[in-house]
């Protein structure tokens, strides 16, 4: 906007972001602070603890009661492997798309957006239903297994995603793989070789989105992993806390703070890109 | 490279036939359990695609085919599936088919009072596997389930105490000897839940534990007459008829299990008609409604606003500011939800503690337990969550409107709020309103947000299903489905589903219809 700075102006100005940045931090703080907290109440909680500890991080890695160390690997676990995968299987369908012309090429495309349209969570009965069929002919994919929670997560992996690295795909000319065509590579030797290391940017991007929505995936996990072992952060965090915050805040702070190092991680790694991207979606090119 | 090529086709044919033999294995399993309809579909699957592995004009389908197998079977099946479950009467009690429902009942036995008796002892093994030895007109050896006479002096039973009862059980098995101990009272009390369900089948007996000392020979509870569709219990001799799902009895009484069955649109006429029902649905229809326009509206109103004040180059610390003002974003929200209802606790969080403190006793607010404040508290927490995304996004947009336009105005003398009414915002909704209708379609299913922050809570009153003041259809689906106090109604949470589908049909065809992304994406096709 065409400014006209006053003095006024100005002060007006860094006492509202100076509000908001209050405002964004302020939970963020007091669970930070809450964490290092010696007791387990929140009554008495000060944004500066008294006397800080690092018990509670120490109480959720080695007492029995809790398996903490176990969601948070069950959690990283899944979400490790379903990005790699959907990276996989979308890299493949959009090379498709992108390079060969073939019969329902259009409606595929078309199609993939439609369906993207509606969120797998909503038919969480029938997902339900079938894993529990699964289970009885493929016991290592059915009910309570890390397998069969996959596979549900991968049914997502297309849609929005192939769009996404189909138009990288585009850029990418295909002078290149044709000349390693001569030189008498396959397709997917000029695939693997040629454009896949070209165009990892976008093989990132969708890691880290998907990494980010698997992470946080709280219904159907919920859903689907039945037993404390099996579960993910999401759901083990809620029952940690469950009606408890008068008697284990603390506890359950030290394990907010450790839920969110992977995905604050993740974030900071992708941050330009991330945010690059979302602005880039909000400007019409 | 013929090697090569020789070894790549065996691989493939290999990797196919494997694919096959699981086709068939799955295909036959579906079959003997009765699902005649599903057990085609793995058979058509694995020869779609052989046929499409096999056709070298279907080439570039090949890489299509790992995520569509997916597709098909994690969302389309699923889609489906929910459409048709919501025509029947799926849920708690009412799982099976008729056929599975009635081989169930037609498996359970009763002990008749004069029925023979059998004394027991019972022992198990380190790996937990259970053992009997039953005594009653012949002695019989009972090991995993599996029932065969035995004399008392056979090897396998031993005496330690010499009081003419075995005391434990060895067993020998490709050279492996299993050891089982006789257990004492107090285990078989423990086991006791497990014991009850045990059936011993030995000739044309039926053997069922009937206290902590003795079996008892069982006779079927039920038969079946498919003439009449009738279960008639041999027990009290009651007839039960096959009525909407359940075998009833004439005054009434079912027995469970019930089975699947279609109902048509019972459930949706439910959803409309029955006021117990549909009070609090339509309730929680309205609410996902408000729920989803506020917060986008809240949200884009902070981003917005933050983004026109940072948006000045000239702005000191503006980057940390910006940084700063992400926070919310980079972490992960189902963490920051269940950390707000922690601070908005009525009696211990910090923001009751932080009011009171400012305007003194009196000042405890019921954050999560009033209707309107859990709404109002709803949309803080989603506020909270959801400027930053607005922020980014207007900042990017912010500087792609024009700067002339400005200068333009301000020589023509137009004041800063028509500066923004007349250039700002209209420049910022046409590229943003297709991200503001993604984001009123993701609130519409923000389930974690509402679940983890106050699970639909409070309670309406008077629902006979699950139903809360801040349940949004997304959680109401969920609560139905699995947290039901009288049995999850599947059948009307898919019903509930596709209400849902249905809206969201609708968002997106208006979102294409408005911006014509569907025509401009199939021009870049």
């Amino acid at each position: 906007m065409y400014s006209r700075h006053t003095r006024f102006g100005s002060v007006v100005r860094h006492g509202l972001l100076l509000l908001a940045v209050a405002f964004a931090l302020f939970p963020f703080l007091w669970v930070l602070s809450g964490s290092f907290n010696a007791t387990q109440s929140m009554q008495f909680q000060k944004l500066i603890p008294p006397n800080p500890t690092l018990e509670n991080y120490k109480t959720l890695f080695t007492s029995p009661q809790y398996k903490f160390g176990i969601w948070l690997w069950n959690s990283v676990k899944i979400s490790f492997i379903t990005s790699a995968l959907v990276v996989a299987l979308t890299a493949l369908a959009a090379y498709s798309f992108s390079r060969f012309r073939f019969k329902g090429r259009r409606v595929g495309l078309l199609g993939l957006l439609l369906v993207q349209m509606f969120p797998q969570m909503l038919a969480i009965v029938a997902l339900y239903v079938l894993l529990l069929t699964m289970g009885k002919f493929f016991p290592f994919a059915g009910m309570n297994t890390h397998t069969g929670l996959i596979m549900i997560y991968l049914g997502g992996a297309m849609g929005f995603n192939t769009w996404l690295m189909k138009g990288y795909f585009d850029t990418i000319p295909r002078s290149l793989e044709e000349s390693a065509k001569v030189d008498g590579a396959t397709p997917f030797q000029a695939f693997t070789k040629i454009v896949l290391p070209l165009v990892r940017p976008i093989l990132a991007t969708i890691f880290v989105l998907t990494f980010i929505s698997i992470y946080s995936d709280f219904l159907i996990a919920s859903v689907l992993l039945r037993t404390v072992e099996q579960q993910t952060i999401p759901v083990g965090l809620r029952v940690l806390i469950s009606d408890n915050y008068g008697n284990r805040w603390a506890l359950f702070s030290a394990g907010a703070v450790i839920s969110a190092l992977p995905f604050l991680g993740v974030f900071i790694v992708a941050q330009r890109s991330l945010v690059s991207g979302l602005t880039r979606g909000g400007v019409k090119e | 490279m013929r090697d090569t090529f020789v070894l790549r086709h065996s691989a493939k044919i290999l990797g196919l036939g494997i694919l096959c033999a699981l086709a068939v294995y799955a295909a036959s399993s579906l079959f003997i359990s009765g699902s005649y309809a599903l057990a085609a579909l793995p058979v058509v699957a694995a020869g779609i695609i052989s046929y499409i592995f096999l056709s070298k004009r279907r080439y570039p389908i090949r890489w299509l085919v790992p995520g569509l197998l997916f597709l098909f079977v994690m969302v389309l099946y699923p889609i489906g599936y929910t459409f048709l479950g919501s025509l029947t009467n799926l849920g708690t009690g009412h799982m099976l088919s008729k056929s599975q429902a009635i081989e169930q009942l037609l498996d359970r036995t009763y002990a008749p009072p004069n029925a023979e008796r059998y004394a027991y002892r019972a022992f198990q093994s380190p790996a937990g596997v259970l053992a009997f030895v039953l005594q009653g007109r012949e002695t019989l050896l009972v090991i995993d389930g599996k029932a065969s006479p035995v004399d008392l002096a056979d090897p396998r039973l031993i005496d330690d105490t010499a009081d003419g009862q075995p005391d434990r059980v060895v067993t020998e098995e490709a050279g492996r000897e299993t050891e089982y101990r006789a257990l004492a009272t107090r285990d078989i009390v423990a086991l006791l839940p497990t014991l009850e369900e045990i059936r011993v089948r030995y000739d044309a007996l039926t053997l069922g534990i009937d206290s902590l000392s003795e079996f008892r020979v069982r006779m079927p509870k039920y038969a079946y007459d498919a003439a009449t569709e009738t279960m008639a219990d041999l027990e009290t001799g009651m007839a039960y008829t096959a009525a909407q799902g359940i075998f009833t009895s004439t005054n009434g009484e079912e027995i469970y299990p019930g089975y699947r069955v279609w109902i048509g649109f019972a459930n949706y006429v439910r959803l409309a008609t029955n006021p117990q029902i549909s009070g609090p649905f339509l309730r929680v229809f309205l609410w996902t409604i408000a729920f989803a326009t506020l917060s986008v509206a809240l949200s884009f109103t902070l981003g917005l606003g933050l983004a026109l004040l940072l948006n000045d180059p000239h702005l000191r610390l503006r980057t940390l500011y910006r940084v700063l003002a992400i926070v919310p974003y980079a972490i992960p929200s189902f963490v920051t939800i269940l950390v707000w209802r922690g601070m908005l606790n009525q009696n211990f969080g910090v923001i009751n503690q932080m009011l009171m403190s400012v305007f003194g006793v009196g000042g405890r607010v019921p954050w999560l337990e009033d209707p309107w404040v859990a709404k109002a508290a709803c949309l803080l927490v989603n506020l909270w969550l959801g400027y930053p995304y607005m922020m980014i996004v207007a900042l990017g947009a912010l500087q792609s409107i024009p700067h002339e336009l400005y200068e333009a105005s301000y020589v023509d003398g137009a004041s800063r709020w028509q500066q923004f009414r007349k250039i700002t915002l209209p420049m910022l909704l046409m590229p943003l309103a297709p991200l503001l209708i993604g984001s009123f379609a993701f609130n519409f299913n923000n389930f974690n947000l509402i679940y983890l922050l106050t699970q639909g809570r409070p309670v309406i009153p008077n629902a006979v299903t699950p139903a809360g003041a801040t349940d949004i259809l997304l959680s109401y689906t969920y609560r139905l489905s699995f947290e039901g106090q009288r049995g999850n109604q599947l059948g009307l949470a898919c019903a509930v589903s596709v209400v849902i589908f249905l809206v969201i049909a609708t968002i997106s065809a208006i979102n294409f219809r408005m911006t014509g992304t569907l025509e401009e994406l199939s021009k870049n096709v």
